[in-house]
């Protein structure tokens, strides 16, 4: 005879413990499940991309229908449990008595309602569930006017989806400072200060007076005198443990129902996991320590000897891009230090909190990267005496043996993952190094790790100085592949001075030991000899990636995507049409718009490629060159046309930018950015080449990065006018091409060159302008639109299978 | 034998590939820089990647997905890949290339 055990509330705790024990014993249990809210378990943590439109309610369901069913777990929902009769072991709802043997409490928590004159109005919501999100959204009308009493983290999450929807948003918060519960009140104003500037505005040391409104809610009243319009309201202050049921039965409760360390409250047969409990006179509001909850509860349940040990978290959070980390106490104390870094321009703040030799809180803002290792030091109570002067720079700055990162690495058990792209274990690795593979390729060739983005492979090589001891050197300028011996830069080097013109010329003088090089230096020679020859070198198709041979990503089923150019991120209704027609005609399954403004097909057939271009050169579009180590786009913001903070048209600078560099194939993707004023909306900082306008003129910076590194970029002169601007761009895109290994891009080729020389370089107006001249001379050979040229009629029998045999065959 | 007349070699470009659709999948042929022909499965046994849009060097061929190389003259992957495709007799005779139709047969009913 199965038990039968019951389950009150469907939330992300008793969903965790549902998950486990049908997993581990999917037959011990006769399950019923009873949840108020009329749906099954979902994903709470995901409400505010639900609320901000970034996800659907669908995206975030954890368990649906279909789940329960195969699972055998009866569920009863929309239905409140109202009663436990212990005595009978029973529970009701809706007039109905379901027995149960053994019963689970998942209540979970109710939000706090503050108890001022109109808080029962029509539009004063709480933030907990869907309907309440749902509730949000619907008050959403542009313009609308929301209000949010609270500025800790729901609060924060609920005023900025609404934002996100369109409405003005007031934060009242009753401190001094946001997030007090997780941050201290230096990092709390850099929050402030950063979402005012996104347009919010925060009322801090605000007391709600009332709420005030007829029929419904009309404004917020505070105790200072102040008033805001409020077409809805959103009361996000705390939560308390939902404890009703419990109380009723008599059940021991604290703040919350009390459990011991299996999660068993004060009656054997009932238990109790998530918010709703109380364990050591503690309460639990974060994900992590309730899915530890579950898992006790579950083994618990199943007899086995398990036991809640509540261990230390960190909030990392993201607050409309706010990038906030803290961990542990980080509250002034006698006997406490701080060590504490800020940099105002970048808006980076990092605090930690010591004790003696141990490092006990940790709160960081704007640059939160090393959160984890700090977090790291703070569980395991680090003597953190030897690194004490670097400390707050992070693990990048421990040097000596007592931080060394090849300890880390050392330590790290067989099972770790170290290349993420390949799933390669560290322990495949160690075997590899140990069965002879002692150089970097090797190790590659033969585990595959570090093959894909190369991301680890610093990772790869620390494993092998670890496993290989003193027999290994890293080799700081490995050759260009297995082909050659020479490098990167010796290639280019020689190309120039013994003049190679040709891929065969330079296999045969620099001695390549392969017949006809690999799919590593071909490509690398191509570009080298376009980019030094650009008038005497003919482009080897046969060289290039698929995706520029063909010009388009090729996709993972073989299809191509294809992505006209819009210079600038501008483009008109003809244009939108042409493409929504080409997208119909050739049956595009998918139609995106990528990051650099513009729209992409995807999913389109090799042989409908060139016809497809036809009709968009028809349109009047080019190819975007979204596949090419070339230049991508200019991403650009209004500017002063339209924009009341516009500094200057940098809608019309990013299209000639765009206009003047497209077509040109450089080491690596190559993407601009022109924002109109410091405000930045184009995100120009983060781009290879960036233009800020400021009313001055224009402020070129480069080096920036978005993609498996992210950087911010660095200054590199700044110029008057636009012509001035266009010139140093296109010289220095050139100083580029002439000098990087191909692949690199322009934030890696800076950092081994220095900004210092691109400066020089762009400082000497002669070289400048001989720069911009031979940039121009490839132009004129290069600035042609690939989509033209090869939809040609001569051109169109390559794009389809030379022969058809499939009739044939079947004969 | 059963030689079967697909096309001029010259509709293939050095270092390149064409593919020949059957009933079964697409045939990738392959023109090497000495103009010698292979003719061999375009689908890589790794991920599917079609292989006659790979990079030719020498005798072989990169797979555009995930850079498997394979011998085009035995279809077999090389260095610590596993695996192979089917290869295809081919030959040029006065510029035209030839498949073996009846192996390409043999493929299909397998």
């Amino acid at each position: 005879m199965k038990q039968k055990l019951v389950v009150i509330g469907a939330g992300m705790a008793s969903g965790r413990v549902l998950e486990q024990l049908t997993e581990l014993a999917p037959d011990a249990f006769d399950i019923t499940l009873f949840n108020a809210e009329p749906r099954g378990n979902y994903n709470r943590i995901m409400l505010s991309p639900v609320l901000s439109g970034e996800k659907t309610y669908a995206e975030i369901v954890t368990h649906d229908a279909d789940w329960y069913a195969a699972r055998g777990i009866k569920t009863v929902l929309g239905h409140a449990v109202t009663k436990i009769d212990r005595a009978t072991k029973t529970v009701s709802s809706a007039g109905v008595e379901t027995p149960y043997d053994q019963l689970i409490i998942a209540t979970g928590s109710a939000p706090f309602i503050i108890p001022v004159q109109g808080h029962k109005l029509p539009g004063v919501v709480t933030y907990r569930d869907l309907e309440d999100a749902n509730a949000m959204i619907a008050a959403a009308k542009p313009g609308a006017k929301a209000v949010v009493i609270g500025g800790g983290l729901l609060g924060l999450e609920a005023a900025a989806g609404m934002q996100l929807r369109g409405m003005e948003v007031v934060v009242i918060h009753l401190m001094g400072h946001l997030m007090e519960r997780q941050l201290d009140p230096a990092a709390g104003y850099l929050l402030q200060k950063s979402l005012e500037a996104r347009g919010m505005k925060i009322h801090c040391k605000g007391a709600t007076k009332a709420i005030l409104g007829h029929e419904r809610v009309e404004a917020v009243l505070l105790e200072d005198g102040t008033v805001y319009d409020a077409d809805i309201v959103c009361m996000a202050v705390g939560i308390r443990p939902e404890v009703r049921l419990a109380n009723d039965a008599h059940l021991d409760v604290g703040r919350g129902i009390t459990v011991n360390d299996a999660m068993q409250t004060s009656d054997p047969s009932i238990w109790a996991v998530g918010e709703c409990v109380e364990h050591n006179k503690q309460l639990f509001g974060l994900v992590a320590p309730l899915y530890d909850q579950a898992t006790v509860l579950a083994q618990a349940l199943l007899g086995q000897d398990s036991a809640f040990r509540p261990v230390q978290t960190a909030t990392k959070l993201k607050v409309t891009g706010c990038d906030l980390f803290s961990a542990g106490d980080f509250a002034d104390g006698p006997g406490r230090e701080d060590i504490v870094f800020r940099d105002p321009a970048r808006a980076v703040y990092k605090r930690l909190v010591i004790e003696g030799d141990k490092l006990l809180g940790a709160v960081m803002y704007g640059d939160t990267a090393d959160g984890n290792w700090f977090f790291g030091l703070i569980k395991d109570g680090t003597d953190i005496t030897p690194m004490r002067e670097t400390l707050i720079f992070g693990p990048a700055y421990q040097g000596g043996a007592q931080a060394d990162p090849m300890a880390a690495v050392a330590a790290l058990p067989l099972s770790a993952e170290i290349c993420g792209c390949n799933g390669v274990c560290k322990g495949k690795i160690v075997d590899a190094i140990l069965g002879g593979a002692n150089t970097l390729d090797l190790v590659r060739a033969t585990t595959k790790a570090s093959s894909s983005c190369g991301t680890c492979t610093g990772l790869v090589e620390q494993v092998m100085a670890v496993t290989l001891g003193d027999s290994f050197t890293a080799n700081a300028n490995p050759a260009m592949c297995k082909c050659t011996d020479h490098t990167h830069e010796d290639v280019r080097r020689l190309i120039k001075s013994m003049a190679l013109k040709s891929i065969p010329a330079v296999m045969q003088e620099l001695g390549w030991r392969s017949v006809g090089g690999c799919a590593s230096c071909r490509p690398a020679l191509n570009y080298y000899l376009i980019a030094d020859w650009p008038t005497e070198y003919v482009d080897d198709r046969q060289s290039r990636f698929v995706n520029e041979r063909n010009h388009g990503n090729i996709q993972k089923d073989g299809t191509y995507s294809v992505v006209p150019r819009m210079w600038g991120g501008v483009t008109t209704p003809s244009e939108l049409r042409a493409i929504a027609d080409a997208a119909d005609k050739y049956n595009v399954p998918l139609v995106k718009v990528t990051g650099g403004q513009r729209i992409d097909l995807l999913g389109v057939k090799k042989e409908d490629l060139p016809s497809m271009w036809q009709d968009l050169n028809a349109a009047g579009m080019v190819s975007g060159h979204a596949y090419a180590k070339g230049l991508r786009t200019v991403k650009t913001c209004v500017g002063s046309d339209f924009c009341r903070f516009g500094t200057q048209d940098s809608t019309g600078l990013g299209i000639k930018l765009e206009k003047l560099l497209w077509g040109s194939w450089t080491p690596a993707k190559v993407k601009l950015g022109v924002s109109g004023c410091p405000r930045n909306c184009a995100e120009a900082t983060c781009k290879d080449i960036g233009v800020v306008c400021v009313d001055s003129g224009y402020e070129i910076s480069v080096a920036g990065a978005a993609g498996m590194d992210v950087r911010e970029t660095e200054f590199l002169c700044k110029a008057t006018t636009e012509a001035e601007t266009m010139e140093i761009i296109a010289a220095f895109t050139q100083l580029y091409r002439e000098n990087s290994r191909y692949l690199h891009r322009i934030y890696k080729w800076v950092a081994k060159v220095g900004l210092g020389w691109c400066q020089e370089q762009m400082a000497d107006l002669d070289m400048r302008r001989e720069l911009y001249d031979r940039f121009m001379l490839s132009q004129s050979v290069y600035q042609i639109d690939p989509w033209a040229e090869l939809s040609k009629p001569d051109q169109l029998a390559q794009w389809a299978p030379m022969a058809d045999l499939s009739l044939r065959a079947a004969e | 034998m059963n030689w079967i007349d697909i096309g001029a070699l010259a509709d293939i470009p050095p270092q390149g590939a064409r593919v020949v659709k059957t009933a079964s999948g697409c045939v990738a042929v392959f023109r090497t820089a000495e103009d010698q022909v292979f003719a061999i499965d375009d689908a890589c046994p790794h991920k599917g990647g079609p292989l006659s849009e790979g990079i030719v060097h020498g005798n072989a061929v990169t797979c555009p997905l995930h850079a498997w190389v394979f011998s085009l003259e035995t279809g077999m992957a090389q260095g610590v890949d596993e695996g192979s495709v089917n290869s295809y007799p081919a030959r040029v005779e006065a510029g035209r290339i030839l498949l073996d139709a009846s192996r390409l047969a043999r493929r299909s009913a397998a």
